[in-house]
């Protein structure tokens, strides 16, 4: 089999195949060691940019069971917005809005009913857990009512957290069982 | 009448699929030719009737029949008509009643090459297209069905099914939901088509490498027949990545194109392995090596393709593509999972047969240096796959959901676009099997002292960012290598038989579509990093509050606001419009009108963006908000994007290069014939 390859070979590039019996061994520890090298480099690269980059991903109330040991620290967080609380300041391009605590397992969110249902319960009861957020930027589409926030950015002394990256899912643009008519109609 | 006619379709579509993979798979077993006709037979009829379940929904959807949950869902009476057809792929059971449908339009299509020849390939090849096929239909039927309708009953109130409950009787909602406004965007209609088109075409590959591995051939047979497949799939699932990032440029207002979205990471992740496969079966044809590699590649493909759209769709992870959760979810990872280790055995059980022809003697030779590229890009997709799995990970190992954002992507991987970049620029100038540092050396240094051209521009131009100035001699290294491979083939040529320039580079590309095709692909890419470094480190903004008459000032240019209408539109919208004045150093440029538009029927607001596009540089103007008064101003927030439109300009490049080399040769024989002899020849020695 190895020889027949070799000969193949030979038919293609004669050069190549005599080189190939000389540089045999030598060569096979030098693409060891260069492959060696790459990998090691990428294992590096994920590794470090793993630890540089890495942030809490929480949801309110484990946020407040943290509370300060994750001062200074990126952290994602997500919650249910409260419509009533939305306040834009187009001088300065600062939002403040006010989400609840949702549960962040997805087993969780399906045993409730899905993101939608989930999202709505939370918004509507007093007693779940609240957050205020500031963020400085374009104040985004989707944010609205029951809207789901997800954010970057660190908690401040003053309990505020201040968002600098701010993502919007709205289940229900998407796709929601039942027609508001039929609610209606019940 | 007609929703129960296409869930019949459907029903029969599924046990159609089922069937032709049963009688393929036992017609190749038992060697009986007419239970593989059979099963062929079978596959081709998948295509009519998917046509026919995909029609009935496009119908039910253009027709307003919001009694069906989908077409409520994802249609309203204020949507025109050709947003409605492109509704089917606006939610979830529409878009995997698309996926199948596309997919069996390949399916068909294979049916209808010339099986003349490697016939062996065809039960095994209808097997797995079949079975991918079924289990989507599956999918459809059973979890996620787009036929479902809405009733009501006085004992159990409203619900959604697909048959009559007991006593119900249907309800005709009104009108639609609609699509969500920021999906209307001519990128969002064709994106999702022409990323679906790349995933299902990958699965034809794939079913010719688990047909080889079946019937036992070592060659690279598999690899000539499904070149053009490859390529197609990888053409689309290009153009589907770049209108992606158009869409976002133009639609999310961030003034950025590609933002490391576990769902974007989905859509890349088969790109990087079809690339890597791209490339090394070269290797394979040309030197007989990499055969395991390469049927490594093509699985990992397929199975980041069902992946891909896995992720998609089951709201696994937080993104901004808000898709819905569902019970897809657990099936879709049973299918990959038994898809990925039946092939695995499949090949372990050929380990043997596909043993390498040659051997590695060098390590600047062009098989090594593809070697590296695989390398890169497996490294690339290592980032990528640990990146988005890295919640799930950290949660199992700790109980603490821990994410990366992408500063992490752009940190572990740009080092390693960089490493593809100089290998893109080296590797076309290396020789097969054998190269030294001389030969190399020798083979490199003109386009290399070019390339110092490129350097010393950005350096007069003022750039001192070390990054910059990298990317920027990379991109004039490759774009000279480039160059200067073409410049030289077409004159020795123009010297040899004295055929113009012009005809010389036409007859050189049309002699070797692969090759150059492959070239232009490369100046694409350069010039998309042109773009990409441009936004990456020399984006700016500025923001403000104006009132009429007053500028906002950004890299030399200036934006006054004039004024601003606030008007109703038929189609149900509120616009509120912006005009601003545009000078760059004093001098006119013409106005520009940033908008905001509000959606009654989905209470949904949508940014547009005012843009000033040139190769230079793009100004690109965002209403933030603004007093109901006019005169009392206005909020804008202004992004400065140098060199951005050579992304999307590299990507017409790009695609163009991948169109010629995937163009059909006239006679695609002589290169089989040649090669038979080679083996021919082996053989016999």
């Amino acid at each position: 089999m190895d020889i027949a390859g070799k000969d193949s070979m030979a038919t293609k590039n004669t050069l190549g195949a005599a080189r190939a019996a000389r540089t045999d061994g030598n060569s096979r520890i030098k693409f060891f060691i260069g492959g060696l090298l790459i990998v090691s480099a990428v294992v590096y690269l994920i590794f470090t940019s793993t630890q540089n980059a890495s942030q809490y991903f929480l949801t309110v109330d484990e946020l407040a069971a943290k509370g300060s040991t994750l001062a200074g620290r990126e952290i994602r967080i997500s919650g249910a917005v409260l419509g009533d609380t939305i306040q834009y300041d187009a001088d300065t391009l600062t939002l403040r809005f006010v989400i609840a605590h949702t549960p962040g397992d997805n087993k969780e969110i399906e045993a409730q009913g899905g993101l939608a249902a989930v999202l709505h319960k939370a918004a509507t009861d007093p007693n779940a857990r609240r957050l205020q957020v500031e963020y400085k930027g374009v104040k985004p589409d989707l944010l609205r009512n029951e809207a789901q926030a997800i954010m970057t950015g660190k908690l401040g002394d003053d309990g505020v957290f201040y968002a600098n990256e701010l993502l919007l899912k709205c289940p229900t643009k998407y796709e929601e069982a039942l027609p508001e008519q039929a609610e209606a109609g019940q | 009448m007609i929703v129960l006619f296409g869930y019949g379709a459907m029903f029969i579509t599924f046990l159609l699929a089922l069937y032709g993979a049963g009688a393929a798979a036992y017609g190749g077993l038992k060697n009986r030719a007419a239970w593989v006709e059979s099963g062929r037979l079978a596959m081709l009829l998948t295509f009519p009737m998917l046509s026919l379940v995909a029609g009935i929904l496009i119908y039910l959807l253009v027709t307003n029949r919001y009694e069906v949950a989908f077409v409520y869902n994802v249609t309203s009476n204020a949507m025109p008509a050709y947003l409605k057809v492109t509704a089917l792929w606006g939610g979830q059971a529409g878009s995997l009643v698309f996926w199948s449908w596309l997919m069996a339009a390949f399916a068909s299509a294979v049916t209808l090459r010339r099986w003349e020849r490697d016939r062996e390939f065809l039960p095994w090849v209808v097997f797995v297209s079949m079975v991918t096929i079924a289990f989507f239909v599956g999918m459809n039927l059973f979890v996620e069905n787009p036929f479902e309708r809405f009733w009501f009953s006085a004992g159990r109130g409203e619900m959604q099914a697909m048959f009559p409950p007991a006593g119900a009787s249907l309800i005709q909602p009104n009108d639609g939901r609609g699509l969500n406004p920021l999906l209307r965007h001519p990128g969002m209609i064709i994106h999702p088509p022409m990323l679906y088109l790349g995933f299902v075409s990958f699965v034809i590959p794939f079913a010719f490498a688990v047909a080889a591995l079946v019937t036992g051939r070592s060659d690279d047979r598999w690899i000539r027949l499904t070149r053009r497949w490859t390529l197609v799939a990888w053409l689309f699932l290009s153009l589907g990545l770049v209108l992606g990032g158009r869409w976002a440029y133009d639609v999310l207002g961030w003034g950025g194109y590609w933002g490391w979205d576990p769902v974007e990471i989905a859509a890349f992740m088969p790109w990087l392995t079809g690339t890597a496969f791209l490339h090394s079966v070269m290797i394979q044809e040309k030197r007989g090596m990499f055969k395991r590699w390469n049927m490594v590649l093509i699985i990992l493909t397929y199975s980041l393709v069902i992946f891909g759209t896995f992720l998609t769709r089951s709201g696994v992870l937080s993104s901004v593509h808000a898709f819905a959760q569902s019970a897809v979810g657990p099936l879709f990872f049973g299918f990959i999972g038994i898809e990925f280790v039946a092939t695995l055995a499949l090949l372990l059980w050929r380990w043997n047969d596909l043993g390498s022809e040659g051997q590695m003697n060098s390590l600047l030779s062009r098989e090594s240096l593809f070697l590296v590229n695989n390398l890169l890009f497996m490294g690339i997709l290592a980032v990528c796959f640990w990146g988005v799995i890295y919640p799930l990970v950290s949660e199992l190992l700790t109980g603490q959901k821990v994410t990366v954002g992408p500063p992490f992507y752009e940190r572990a991987t740009g080092p390693q676009f960089a490493g593809l970049l100089l290998l893109m620029g080296i590797a076309p100038l290396s020789a097969w099997g054998h190269s030294t540092y001389k030969t190399l050396g020798r083979a490199l240094w003109k386009p290399a002292l070019a390339s110092l051209v490129g350097l010393g521009a950005a350096l007069a131009y003022g750039v001192r960012d070390w990054a910059a100035l990298l990317g920027f001699w990379l991109v004039a290294f490759v774009g000279s290598v480039t160059l200067y491979d073409y410049a030289r083939s077409v004159w020795a040529r123009h010297k040899a038989r004295g055929e113009n320039l012009a005809v010389a580079l036409w007859r050189l590309v049309e002699r070797n579509r692969r090759r150059y095709g492959g070239y232009l692909i490369h100046l694409g890419v350069i010039l998309m990093a042109l773009g990409v470094i441009g936004i990456e480190l020399f984006q700016t903004e500025t923001q403000g509050t104006l009132r009429p008459g007053e500028s906002l000032q950004l890299s030399g240019y200036s934006v006054t606001f004039r004024e601003l209408a606030e008007f109703d539109t038929a189609d149900g919208r509120n616009v509120a419009r912006a005009v601003v004045d545009v000078t760059r150093n004093g001098q006119a440029l013409g106005q520009l009108y940033p908008r905001r538009d509000y959606y009654y029927a989905s209470q949904q607001p949508m940014t547009i963006p005012g843009v000033r596009s040139s190769m230079e540089d793009d100004l690109y103007v965002l209403l933030v908000d603004w007093q109901p008064i006019s005169a009392n101003g206005a909020t804008f927030k202004v992004y400065h994007n140098p060199l951005v439109n050579w992304l999307w300009f590299g990507g017409l490049v790009f695609i163009l290069g991948t169109m010629v080399a995937a163009w059909p040769d006239r006679d695609p024989e002589p290169a089989r014939a040649r090669s038979a002899v080679g083996k021919a020849a082996a053989s016999q020695a």
